[in-house]
Order: structure tokens, then C-alpha cells, then sequence
């Protein structure tokens, strides 16, 4: 099967060029100036040909929580929103804390084809915080990563022994941030909106100070530690201070940190609940920094899929969390027309980074010879996110329903088309 | 009439013109309810349905006398003996009692925004009865109203608000109305139970219960609010929260001339407001509750208009 994408400007992280590219089987074969034949030829004159994006964060509630999506709604979410490789969390039911489950997540996945799925372990077992899993037959069965995520581990000694045994096999840890000792029913940032609101609040300290901790915990060992959905200033500023000293920390942000401020919650909005919470300008404009300047890695979407019914509710007893997959590309677009980032930065936040912190060898770029995952972007196209388009089983997205621009409108998986932007390319 | 809105979800929102002709028309019910009968038929046929998802003496009955005064079908639905024990969510409970043609909601919730939910997705009016540490405007109002009522006008006026300011959806109401109506506020209270952004109100802050008090014409002493603090105790000792943060007959001295001193109630004795201040002539705690009834009166009167 050979796939020919003519006149096309390829997105590296390194530079942007115009080129045709031809994709034999699974591999980009050739990248040339030429007319070369092929069994299908995609004009991709105007759109931006960017490699697979990698979404290092999502959750796909599977098992256990199928009703809100599953690994093929997940899935088809995914490459829909321009995604080909997605790093399910562990917080299913049950949980993902043994290679089991493991096999039966990447099972699925690839019955789909749609998406390389590398499944997080649990860091604990059950994510009780108590005792660290059985992370070595977790890798063997194709795990890449451990984390509690929604749950952070209190214990500094079960977080000590987690990236002293990832570090042992080259893996690594993901620490969702929180001091739960400071949770006081929050369920918004602490700040002047929260006072307003007379909703109880969420200090950004609650996120820094398990962000200290957790470098220390790295330095201490030496173990790779990644930081998720960083939303506070001086979250930053401790790991760039980590950075500098040499510890082994990265971390990632996500599109809602970097577009929405708590001043969006005025309404009592629950699609705007999150965890961590959207927070105040300056933390959205450290964020943005961070993206700027490289001391964040990845961007990632956290894409938490919730039933209508877990969202329409009282504001305290709504879930926490958001749609990601499908606004990925528009959002982080809209950081490149607001002159945060270049296109390429949007190629290394997206795909290059992630492609190395997870040591992929043929993913992150638009090479002869890498695998045939490629995302094409329409910058232009402006579109209502809808029903129509949305493949998830939840709608829990503020942008749900709203005119959205740029958007993946072709993606090509191991060489072949998974997603086709409906009426577009006919 | 200057209201012309479905629901009363706060005072934040509201303009002067808003809060001065709810306070005007209450005026009108105040007279009703002294004389010996105490009845209107501004509500005749309709139904009122106090929702209420938390306990309460003071407002549940006060609502259910102007709902009654004004001749409705007044009903109280307690959570804690419905379909709510059973699982049912906020908005089937609602949407049931929708289906009995009630036409107006009175609604006590625990969770802030809670109220402005139940407005959004219900056909009927409703009115907020107190949300979770959001807002309780019928309270602003008989505030409002009972400062008016001995100090003639708000003009100039200082209002100083003391307590547990972060959990009291009092003190939001108050502040938001009486900054609209240009009254001066002055807040107060234990640092833990202040709002970390304090600033957000845009109030004057005193740095201790003497600064707070002086000058004052009003003073309002909030409840301290223990069952919302959590598993954490917010200070030390009832004795202590006495000592630095109660009101005394003492310190109302260096107050204006003839203070007036407030309290929503139940009044913990001791605590924020000493007995000798609670009993004395400065304490308005029974006219607020006596003009409690007329201010929702006027409320429950102007949204059944409004319906049509």
C-alpha cells in the first residue's frame, strides 16, 4: 500500500519545509520533491503535516467506567483529535496495578487499530498509596510509566521506593501534585473567585508543595519524575530550579491551563471543574511561559471523559475533569497565533518531547524511515465541536457546542487513514 | 415595579434601584403584618414549596408566614425525610415538584450555586433561601431594611461585618447590596476565617475588634459557623474566639452614637455576642426576624407578578 501527501509543509520540530511525502506500508518511505504514484494521493495544499501527536495524559475509564468512553470511543476520540499514541491513566476499576490488565488494555487497543495505547501502571496497588505494584511484570507487558493520578501518594517513603524501582528499569514516575491534607472540600482555585463564589478553594501551595517534595524525592534517588498538569507559577519556578541542579524532572501542561482562568467559573459552570483547578492569569501566563521557553516538556490534555450525569449537579458534587483529545489541536493552534509558541515548538510540545521521554525511536518526526504516524492540520477551518463531530461518549467540555478553529483533518496511523474530517476531503 | 426578574438568586447582582424598590414594597407588608389580621391575596391559588436541603427554624418558617399571609398553598419539603435519601438528584427532586404546578421555589441548599442550578433548569420562580457560603439576599434585604427603618437613610452610613466572614453567605449578601448602595463596610474576623483574598470584596479590613467597632453605626456579628469549618477546628477555644473576636458591651462603646448591632441568628451566647449586648436596646435580632417576614412577603408578592 503506498500513500502519497503531495505539496504538503512538514511541521518538524526542527524547521519547516514543503515537500511531498510517500508512505510505503507503515514507514514514511521517501520525502521528496517528486510526483511519485501511489494507490491514494492526499492534496494537503494549506494544511500543516505535523508528525502523530502523543498524548502522554488521557483517561479512557476502561475498565470499569465504560459508560463515560472506552479504549475504541477513547481511541477513536484520539486520532479524531489528531492523537495516535495515548498513555491511558491507571484509575479504572479495577485498576491497572497488574500486568492482567495491562495485556487486556493494549488487547483492545489493537483489535481497534486506531492508536499505539501505552498503558500507565498504578503506582500503588488499588491506589491506596500503601505499597508500590508489581511494576517490573507491568513493563514486561507493555506498561511505560506508574502513577496514581487523581489520587496523589501521600507517602513520601512509598514515592521514594517508586522512582528508586522505575529508575531500576529505565521507566519512570508521574506525580499528580496535591497535599490532600489541605483539601478541605475544595473544589476551585483559592482566590479572589473562590471568595466571590463562596466556593471552598484549592490554594496553589496544596500543588507546590507536593511539586517540592517529589523533587527532593528525585534527587534523593535519582529516579526520573514527571510532573502532570503543572498550573501554578511557582510550580514552575521549583522545577526549573530542579531542572538547573540537574535532577531528573519533566512535566506537562495542559490546553485548558494554558486558555481558561478561574475568572470562567463566575457561572458555576461545572464543565469548567477540574483538578488541578483552572487557576489565576498569572499562573495561565507562567504556563505559557513555560511552553515558550522549553522548561515544560509536553503538553498534555488530561482528557477525563464524564457522564452528563456526573456534571450536571450541584457545582461541589460535580466530577472533576474535561474533555481533551478533540480541542487539543485548536487550543494549542491558538497559542501559536497568539505568538506564544511556533509551529515547531507546537511539534516538540506535542509529539518530539513526549516521543523522547518515552524513548521511541521512529515517532516524533516527519523522517524517511520513522513510522507513518502523521497528523494534518487545517489551521484555518472553523467548525462547531459537536455531536457530530465528538467521538467521546461524554459531551463534559466547556467548548462543547462552540465555534472551534484549526483542527486535525486528516490522520494516518502505521500508514493508513484512521481519521477523515467529515465532508472535507470528498 | 423595578424587579422584573424570575428568580432572586442574590444581591450581587442587583442594582440600588433593584434592592430600594424591594425595601419600599416591604414597607406596604410591614403594615399588613401589624395589623390584626394579617392577610393578602396576592399569592391567592398559587404554591410555594420551601426546599430545603439544610435545617433551618428561622428562615423556613419565616418564608412559609409571608407564603401564608400572602394566601398560597405554602408546603415544606425537609431532604432528610425524601426521595433525596434515596439517591434522587437535585433536579428530578425539583422536576417532581414542578410536575404539581408549584409556582414558586424557596430553596435552602448546602452547596454554593446550587440555587442558580435549580433556576436554570426549573419553569417556576425561585428564590434563594441561602445557597452553601454563596449568597442569602432575603437577609440583605431585612438588614437593609431594619437599618433603614432606625437610621433613616444609608447615607454615610458604616457598616462593619465580624466573624467567620468566609463561611457566611450573609455577609456576601450584605456586602454586595450595601456597596451597591454606597454604605461603607468594614470586615473583621479570625485570619482563618477570612477569605484569603479578602480583597475580592473591595471592603475596608480592621486589624483587631477595637478597630472594627469604632466609628461604627452598624454592627453585624455573624455566627461562627461550625458545621461548615470541616474536621479542623478554625481557632483554638470558644473562650479565646470570646476574648478577641466577641462583642461586648465594652467595645460597642466605641461605636457611634446609638449603634445598631445585628446578628442572622441563632446567636451562640458567649461566643460572638455576649448577653449583655444580645438583651440590650442596641440589638435588633427580633426586628430583623420581624421584618424578615414582611421583606419576603414583597419578594414572594413581586416574582408571582412577574410570572403573570
Amino acid at each position: 500500500m503506498r500513500l502519497f501527501i503531495k505539496n504538503a509543509t512538514i511541521v518538524n520540530s526542527d524547521g519547516t519545509k514543503k515537500a511531498n511525502i510517500l508512505i510505503e506500508d507503515d514507514k514514511i518511505a521517501k520525502i521528496t520533491d517528486e510526483n511519485l504514484d501511489a494507490d491514494k494521493v492526499i492534496d494537503a495544499t494549506g494544511k500543516l503535516v505535523m508528525p502523530g501527536l502523543i498524548d502522554m495524559h488521557v483517561h479512557f475509564r476502561d475498565p470499569g467506567y465504560e459508560y463515560k468512553d472506552d479504549i475504541n470511543s477513547g481511541s477513536e476520540a484520539a486520532v479524531a483529535g489528531g492523537v495516535t499514541t495515548v498513555l491511558p491513566m491507571a484509575n479504572t476499576n479495577p485498576v491497572n496495578d497488574n500486568a492482567v490488565i495491562t495485556r487486556d488494555m493494549i488487547a483492545k487497543a489493537k483489535a481497534r487499530g486506531l492508536v499505539d495505547l501505552l498503558p500507565i501502571g498504578a503506582i500503588s496497588k488499588q491506589l491506596k498509596g500503601e505499597g508500590i505494584t508489581e511494576m517490573g511484570d507491568m513493563l514486561n507487558a507493555g506498561a511505560v510509566a506508574f502513577s496514581d493520578d487523581g489520587l496523589p501518594v501521600s507517602s513520601s517513603d512509598v514515592m521514594r521506593a517508586a522512582l528508586e524501582y522505575t529508575k531500576h528499569f529505565g521507566s519512570y514516575v508521574i506525580s499528580h501534585c496535591e497535599d490532600c491534607s489541605m483539601c478541605r472540600s475544595g473544589v476551585m482555585h483559592e482566590g479572589k473567585v473562590s471568595a466571590i463564589l463562596g466556593l471552598k478553594g484549592m490554594p496553589r501551595e496544596k500543588e507546590e508543595i507536593m511539586v517540592s517534595r517529589d523533587m527532593l524525592l528525585a534527587k534523593l534517588t535519582g529516579g526520573h519524575i514527571h510532573i502532570a498538569h503543572v498550573s501554578s507559577q511557582w510550580s514552575l519556578k521549583m522545577i526549573e530550579m530542579a531542572k538547573k541542579e540537574g535532577i531528573n524532572v519533566t512535566c506537562e501542561a495542559t490546553p485548558h491551563h494554558f486558555t481558561f482562568t478561574d475568572e470562567n467559573l463566575m457561572n458555576y459552570d461545572t464543565n469548567f471543574k477540574m483538578s488541578p483547578p483552572l487557576r489565576e492569569i498569572t499562573d495561565k501566563e507562567a504556563v505559557r511561559e513555560g511552553l515558550k521557553s522549553g522548561l515544560i516538556d509536553v503538553i498534555a490534555t488530561d482528557h477525563a471523559p464524564h457522564n452528563v450525569d456526573d456534571k450536571f449537579t450541584e457545582f461541589d458534587h460535580a466530577a472533576f475533569g474535561i474533555l481533551g483529545l478533540q480541542t487539543l489541536v485548536p487550543l494549542t493552534l491558538k497559542l501559536v497565533e497568539d505568538g506564544v509558541i511556533t509551529l515547531e515548538d507546537m511539534v516538540r510540545l506535542t509529539s518530539k518531547r513526549p516521543a523522547e521521554i518515552l524513548n521511541l525511536k521512529n515517532k516524533g518526526a516527519i523522517e524517511e524511515g520513522y513510522l507513518a504516524d502523521i497528523t494534518i492540520i487545517d489551521p484555518d477551518i472553523e467548525y462547531v465541536y459537536d455531536e457530530n463531530l465528538n467521538k467521546s461518549k461524554s459531551t463534559n467540555s466547556p467548548l462543547f457546542g462552540k465555534m472551534l478553529k484549526g483542527a486535525a483533518v486528516v490522520t494516518i496511523k502505521n500508514g493508513k487513514i484512521v481519521w477523515d474530517f467529515p465532508n472535507l476531503m470528498a | 415595579m423595578s424587579y422584573k426578574r424570575k428568580d432572586l438568586l442574590g444581591t450581587r447582582d442587583l442594582s440600588s434601584d433593584e434592592l430600594m424598590f424591594f425595601l419600599d414594597y416591604a414597607k406596604e407588608f410591614k403594615n399588613l403584618n401589624n395589623q390584626s389580621i394579617k392577610k393578602a391575596d396576592n399569592l391567592r391559588g398559587k404554591t410555594v414549596i420551601n426546599v430545603f436541603y439544610e435545617n433551618s427554624t428561622r428562615t423556613r418558617t419565616s418564608f412559609e408566614t409571608a407564603a401564608k399571609r400572602l394566601g398560597a398553598d405554602a408546603i415544606n419539603f425537609t431532604a432528610s425525610q425524601s426521595s433525596t435519601k434515596k439517591g434522587e438528584t437535585l433536579i428530578d427532586t425539583i422536576h417532581n415538584m414542578e410536575a404539581m404546578k408549584t409556582d414558586i421555589f424557596v430553596v435552602r441548599h448546602n452547596c454554593s450555586g446550587s440555587v442558580r442550578f435549580i433556576a436554570q433548569n426549573s419553569n417556576a420562580c425561585v428564590v434563594n433561601a441561602g445557597d452553601g457560603l454563596n449568597e442569602h439576599p432575603t437577609q440583605a434585604l431585612l438588614d437593609l431594611f431594619t437599618i433603614r427603618e432606625h437610621k433613616g437613610s444609608f447615607k454615610g452610613l458604616n457598616v462593619s461585618i465580624i466573624g467567620d466572614i468566609e463561611h457566611s453567605r450573609v455577609a456576601r449578601s450584605d456586602i454586595w447590596a450595601m456597596k451597591t448602595l454606597g454604605i461603607n463596610v468594614t470586615l473583621f474576623g479570625p485570619p482563618m476565617m477570612m477569605p484569603n483574598r479578602v480583597d475580592a470584596f473591595g471592603c475596608r479590613v480592621a486589624k483587631n475588634m477595637e478597630e472594627a467597632v469604632e466609628g461604627a453605626d452598624v454592627i453585624i456579628m455573624l455566627r461562627v459557623q461550625l458545621e461548615r469549618q470541616g474536621s479542623s477546628t478554625p481557632f483554638p477555644s470558644t473562650r479565646e474566639y470570646s476574648k478577641f473576636f466577641g462583642l461586648t458591651k465594652e467595645r460597642v462603646k466605641l461605636a457611634n452614637k446609638n449603634p445598631l448591632v445585628f446578628h442572622p441568628g441563632p446567636i451562640n451566647r458567649g461566643v460572638e455576642l455576649n448577653s449583655d449586648v444580645a438583651d440590650s436596646e442596641c440589638s435588633m435580632v427580633l426586628n430583623q426576624v420581624e421584618n424578615g417576614v414582611a421583606v419576603r412577603m414583597a419578594v414572594l408578592s413581586t416574582l408571582i407578578k412577574n410570572r403573570g
